[in-house]
């Protein structure tokens, strides 16, 4: 009953979309105040309907419905309580259902919190979001629905992937949406703002929140990823450059440009076109992630079913919404004002320069992605772009990124005196040559390329933290009187500074990791050793396990440097039921400087097995640099809010009180 | 500054930048790009020695011999088959049957060491890639398993 409750609902919440679309817009256009107020509670109420569909969906797997087509493909009684919830996700049906769920709470979300806008840009960016969700409902309703029934249901589920029941892959996609989803409300203020045809310093602040909400979500969405490939795969690497991989990081790349391009917007009133521009491929390209992934035409470790219909009805909706949104730019775009002049060397210039590389480090990715695709349906020649070629054309784009990073907010606007800023970076480019020559010594005839990676991400961590230093004036003004200022400091400034660390300690983190990274793999009988970087490890021997919806074996290993013993490693292999699939559990012992990696092989007979054991270092800098960035966003976020509520309501209630 | 040379500086730097951008892609595009085949097409093509492919299959039941943590198995598309040697870990969904892709070099006497091999799958436990080669060659059953 509950099945069919939230089928019910979801086809209701179609319909209070439709409403959504199209009442708001109308009264946008006319001007209509009562209309324009139907978007608020329309969007409310959708995101009540599609929650009431997912609860019920999300019940059937905790109570393992199998007479639900959904759960008995994807569940399996015997599985632990957060895989059936995950398990929700863990599939076509579900992640679409998550997808508009989603969806809908970001709507929602300006529509509650969006009080201080414009009536009718509200009504517009409403409609707009809604409109998305028309097409997605549809697309579930028609193609993809998870409250299908089984005539004769099945006794026990078919079980969810082993390789995805993970914690960190349960909580991977709602992350990841939130991210590439969340950045239809930049796409609906855009698509808002043509229609408008006004934008100006308070759009910008509106926009910008929201993107940096989304693209906070997305950094630590696209983390998790990499931390579950990293742990669960069991191949030691932690990003593959794969195409489902690429979806995501596109999206990122230009919402980071989108994040910065808004800056000029809002205090300079520059750069408005471009902005709106990329607000509307930010979305495009969460779209054409959504039809990589979803679609079915790519070989990856995320690949479902495979049903054609499906990716045409997506690649449809992603027609009709790049297609749109384009034409509906380049009719209006023109109409918009200009905006301040600078300099090509200002702040204003160091943010155009951010986002042209960011652009074309996304049209690389993008290319290399699209590419094999493209070749394949016009010749049917199938190639494979991997690493090798991203190496070569995402690197030399992002290098400059990452060296003027630490410039562009010691910029001043419009113009810059040259000599105050050589006076204001040697600081940190001094602190970076003596963390490089630091390396250099410790490692004297080791790869060129570690000192290298060492020198620009110092040069990223201490530069960032610059700007700071130099507004409240360390180290001129009294202890005293910084200490206040710090304080003082807007928590935005905070935000940037981490943001920006936190990318220099991920470049620290990938490159030592992809040259210093020390792998063996032997044939090992229980008692032999194998000396792993300046640890030795002893291989104890092996056991039969059992687990909840597992059989498998154990491999004991002792870790010791020099004689002191400092970790048990156990790695494992398992067998799921029903689906007879093994996987691989990694031995995993993190440290700050490096984690011992050991993974079980095949037998290798007479007693012996194969084993991998691996020394990656700095591997845990590279999510440490995440979260510092996921931080750094958040800091941001919380002061922006600050920013834009207290100054509208001290206004209003200093009117209120003038009357 | 005008407006005019505001958007001039604007302008020259993009093209620069897009040139750059469209030059490095232009070149890796054709220096590491990997094409694709299966042995039946490696045979038909007679690709030189030292060219990288990659290799898809399945793994000829009875031919793995394993001698410490080097492996060696003939991959088969149903009508030519190559001697493939792997030094290094397999992925936990190799075995004999299984289709799978390899990726590595073509040795001078027609063999292939591989430096990478996976065993991706979709819901039939057979890569795509090679699921539609073998449906292209006629030798694909329906609801094949392997399991």
């Amino acid at each position: 009953m509950t099945v069919e409750l939230g089928h019910f609902a979801l086809v209701l919440a179609l319909a209070v979309a439709c409403w959504q679309m199209l009442v708001p817009l109308y009264g946008a256009w006319t001007n209509n105040a009562v209309l324009m107020q139907q978007g608020r509670m329309a969007a409310v109420t959708q995101l009540a309907l599609i929650a009431l569909s997912f609860l019920a969906l999300t019940n059937a797997y905790l109570v393992s419905d199998f007479s639900v087509v959904n759960v008995a493909d994807n569940s399996h009684s015997a599985k632990p309580l957060i895989y059936k919830i995950s398990g929700v996700w863990g599939n076509h049906e579900g992640s679409m259902l998550l997808w508009v769920l989603i969806l809908a709470l970001f709507g929602a979300a300006v529509a509650v919190f969006g009080t201080h806008l414009p009536a009718s840009l509200r009504a517009r960016v409403l409609a707009v979001q809604a409109s998305i969700g028309v097409a997605f409902l549809a697309f579930i309703l028609l193609a993809s629905n998870p409250f299908l029934r089984l005539a004769k249901p099945p006794i026990e589920g078919n079980g969810l992937n082993p390789i995805l029941q993970d914690p960190a892959l349960a909580f991977h996609p709602p992350f990841l949406y939130a991210g590439y989803v969340g950045l239809s409300i930049s796409f609906s203020f855009a698509v808002a703002a043509l229609l408008e045809g006004k934008v100006d310093a308070a759009w910008a602040r509106w926009v910008r929140p929201w993107t940096l909400l989304s693209w906070a979500m997305l950094t630590l969405g696209i983390a998790m990823g990499s931390w579950w490939a990293y742990y669960e795969l069991g191949w030691g690497g932690f990003w593959f450059w794969d195409p489902v991989e690429n979806a995501s990081f596109m999206p990122w790349l230009i919402s980071t440009a989108l994040l910065h391009s808004a800056i000029v917007v809002e205090k300079r009133g520059a750069l408005k076109i471009w902005t709106i521009l990329l607000s509307i491929l930010a979305f495009s390209l969460s779209l054409v992630g959504t039809f990589l992934v979803r679609s079915g035409i790519l070989t990856s470790v995320h690949a479902f079913a495979v049903d054609p219909e499906r990716g045409f009805y997506i690649l449809m909706i992603l027609a009709f919404f790049v297609g749109g949104s384009l034409a509906l730019f380049a009719a209006r775009a023109p109409a918009l004002k200009a905006g301040g002049l600078f300099a090509p060397v200002s702040r204003e210039g160091g943010l155009v320069m951010n986002n042209l590389l960011l652009c074309a480090a996304c049209a690389a990715v993008f290319i290399g992605t699209l590419y094999p695709l493209a070749l394949e349906s016009i010749t049917g020649d199938k190639i494979s772009v991997g690493a090798p070629y991203f190496n070569l054309t995402f690197g030399p784009i992002i290098l400059p990124l990452l060296l003027l990073m630490p410039i562009g907010p010691l910029l001043t606007w419009k113009r810059v005196d040259l000599s105050v800023l050589t006076r204001r970076i040697w600081i940190p480019l001094a602190l970076a040559a003596v963390a490089t020559l630091a390396v250099l010594i410790a490692t004297q005839r080791g790869p060129w390329l570690a000192p290298v990676a060492v020198a620009i991400g110092a040069w990223t961590v201490f530069g960032s933290f610059k700007d700071i230093a130099q507004r409240i004036n360390l180290g001129h003004a009294p202890a005293a009187t910084a200490w206040a200022r710090y304080k003082g400091l807007p928590l935005s400034a905070h935000g940037a500074a981490l943001a920006h660390a936190g990318m220099g300690v991920i470049v620290i983190g990938v490159v030592l990791l992809s040259v210093w990274k020390e792998e063996h793999i032997v044939t090992m009988k229980p008692g032999d050793t194998v000396d792993v970087a300046h640890y030795s490890v002893k291989f104890i021997g092996e056991e039969p396990l059992k687990g909840a919806n597992y059989d498998g074996l154990q491999g004991r290993f002792l870790v010791k440097l020099g004689d002191r013993e400092v970790a048990n490693i156990v790695s494992e292999k398992r067998i799921f039921k029903p689906s007879n699939m093994p996987t691989t559990e990694v031995g995993l012992v993190q440290g700050f400087f490096g984690d011992l990696y050991i993974v079980l092989g095949d037998d290798a007979g007479g007693g012996a097995r194969n084993v991998r054991a691996s020394y990656n270092p700095m591997a845990t800098w590279i999510w440490l640099g995440a979260t510092i960035m996921f931080v750094g966003g958040f800091l941001s976020l919380s002061d922006r809010r600050l920013r834009i509520g207290v100054p509208q309501k001290a206004v209003k209630a200093a009117l209120e009180a003038g009357e | 500054m005008t407006r005019k040379q505001n958007r001039l500086a604007i302008i020259l730097a993009s093209l620069a930048v897009l040139s750059i951008a469209a030059g490095l892609v232009l070149y890796a595009i054709r220096d590491t790009i990997v094409f694709f085949y299966t042995p039946s097409e490696i045979t038909e093509k007679k690709l030189s020695s030292g060219t990288r492919i990659r290799l898809g299959g399945l793994v000829e039941n009875g031919s793995v011999t394993k001698s410490g943590t080097t492996t060696v198995f003939l991959v088969t598309d149903k009508i030519d088959n190559i001697l493939v040697t792997y030094n290094g870990q397999l992925p936990d969904l190799f075995r004999e049957g299984q289709g799978i892709v390899a990726e590595g070099k073509l040795t001078t006497d027609g063999m292939m060491t591989a430096d990478t091999v996976l065993a991706k799958h979709d819901e039939n436990y057979m890569p795509k890639d090679v699921a539609d080669k073998l449906k292209e060659k006629g030798v694909w059953q329906e609801g094949e398993k392997t399991q």
